[in-house]
């Protein structure tokens, strides 16, 4: 078919752009889950996205739970927002951090009034929410205009080979023209952690990502362990890789090769103009594409070699594979297949062509398998234990 | 057409990696990802799709380079055409 060449979204109201409309029902912590899903149970079109967390935070991981509330809330992507928490406090809080993108946002406590007098209340708002948005048309936008982000998952070696590097072709594309890209996975670059940090723009940006990249693994070193075991996993295994340094050079191989211009803290959102970013993040799927939309990436690249079937809720996951085995048995989860590239019956520009074809059609409303699917994994990153 | 049972990333790389399922007395085809080049290498042991060849006979303990970066070191020695997996190499980290 014939790729649609302009690009559609929705332009919010700070000017950021997003490829999808949700309607959010935010719960604050884990026990607002329950009124969350029944407003959008009530609401047709909404999405409420319960979590585990939310009590007890303290300090630094506190803070990360705000940010990336506020950040889940004010991602292009989503439209409005419905916040609801056990206490007023916190539930206003994340509104009115959300309400700094001007995107119509209300709250509601449940503490003193109940669940059925929260719910009956916070449906009214919803309602009227989504059917403001269904209003909203999209239109003509530049790929700069984008936020993307990257991880693989179920690494092997064809990530390496094939996948990745169709990833990269897009990404230095993409900065070419001018959008915003970001990439994480600190523990997964050990053993090319220096290939990252040399393309850092600066001095002072190298130095601070090989601070955050020893922090990382220097808390996981400090628990008298290190990753063999984990890393890589048990899947990377039977696929081939062998050792950590295997596996982040193939991962790495996805980045491109742009300078670097920003390291983000979790969840915290580019600041440095458009460019490639690093974010500190988990290289556990769910958590680091969690943290990537909350720092308001739109649509995500994900390469895999055995089949990861991870999706978000708020930014479609676009699935890409080089493993001919996977694509096979597992093919309602692959959206671009460039096991061409093993096979040496395509070129890696013409694999970069592919994707981005399919980048084009996602932005303007194809939905991704993980989409169709209904893979919605929303995974908070918690730093410590409760108090 | 592929013509080819495995690809080395990099010229000088000790590790090929296997794009179809390769059984041991195989003579399997290689070809570098660089510059096109090819190699022939009779394969010891079935690797299968995504697993690794030795290119290069290494001695215990030695670096072993894919994308021309040392990816690990040697456990013990290694021959050419040798079944390369967690049994033969380890981490340099831990």
């Amino acid at each position: 078919m014939k790729v649609e060449r302009q690009l559609y979204g929705y332009r919010r109201e700070n000017g950021r752009v997003g490829i999808r409309n949700h309607v959010v029902i935010l719960p604050v912590d884990d026990i607002s889950n329950a009124a969350c899903e029944a407003v959008a149970n009530h609401v047709k079109g909404t999405l409420a996205l319960p979590h585990s967390y939310g009590r007890l935070q303290y300090g630094e991981d506190l803070e990360l739970h705000f940010r990336t509330m506020i950040g889940t809330g004010s991602n292009p992507n989503v439209a409005a927002c419905v916040v609801i928490g056990i206490e007023e406090n916190w539930a206003k809080k994340i509104a009115d951090g959300i309400a700094q993108t001007g995107k119509p946002v209300s709250y509601f406590s449940i503490e003193g009034h109940g669940d059925f007098e929260t719910v009956r209340r916070a449906s009214w708002k919803a309602k009227e929410y989504v059917q403001w948005a269904s209003e909203l048309r999209r239109e003509p936008v530049e790929l700069k205009d984008l936020t993307v982000s990257i991880k693989c998952g179920e690494s092997d070696t064809t990530t390496g080979l094939g996948s990745c590097p169709t990833v990269a072709q897009a990404v230095d594309r993409l900065v070419d023209a001018g959008a915003t890209v970001i990439f994480g996975e600190t523990s997964e670059l050990t053993g090319g952690e220096h290939l990252i940090a040399e393309r850092m723009a600066t001095e002072e940006l190298k130095q601070k990502f090989m601070r955050v990249y020893k922090d990382y693994v220097g808390e996981i070193e400090s628990k008298g362990v290190d990753l063999l075991g984990s890393q890589p996993t048990q899947g990377n295994i039977a696929g081939g890789l062998s050792t950590i340094e295997e596996k982040a050079l193939g991962n790495i191989a996805k980045t491109g090769t742009k300078e670097i211009i920003g390291v983000l803290a979790p969840a915290e959102a580019p600041n440095n103009g458009n460019g490639l970013y690093f974010m500190d993040t988990s290289s556990a799927a769910a958590e680091c594409i969690t943290l990537m939309a909350a720092g308001g990436a739109v649509v995500h690249f994900f390469p895999t070699g055995q089949g990861n079937i991870i999706g978000n809720p708020i930014e479609p996951v676009i699935k890409i594979t080089a493993n001919p085995k996977t694509a096979e048995t597992m093919r309602e989860h692959i959206d671009v297949d460039v096991q061409g590239l093993l096979a040496r019956t395509i070129t890696l520009p013409e694999a970069g062509d592919m994707l981005m074809d399919y980048l084009y059609r996602t932005v303007n409303g194809r939905l991704t398998s993980a989409e169709a699917l209904g893979h919605r994994e929303f995974v908070m990153t918690k730093l410590y234990r409760s108090a | 057409m592929k013509v080819h049972q495995f690809l080395i990333h990099h010229k000088g790389d000790h590790v090929g990696v296997a794009v179809t399922d390769i059984r041991a007395g195989e003579k399997a085809v290689g070809v570098y990802m660089d510059d096109d080049s090819t190699i022939e290498v009779e394969v010891k042991h079935d690797v299968p799709l995504g697993h690794k060849i030795a290119l290069a006979s290494l001695k215990e303990n030695e670096p072993v380079l894919k994308y021309g970066i040392p990816i690990g070191v040697t456990t013990c020695k290694w021959e050419v055409g040798d079944y390369v997996h967690t049994h033969n190499i380890k981490t340099a980290r831990w």
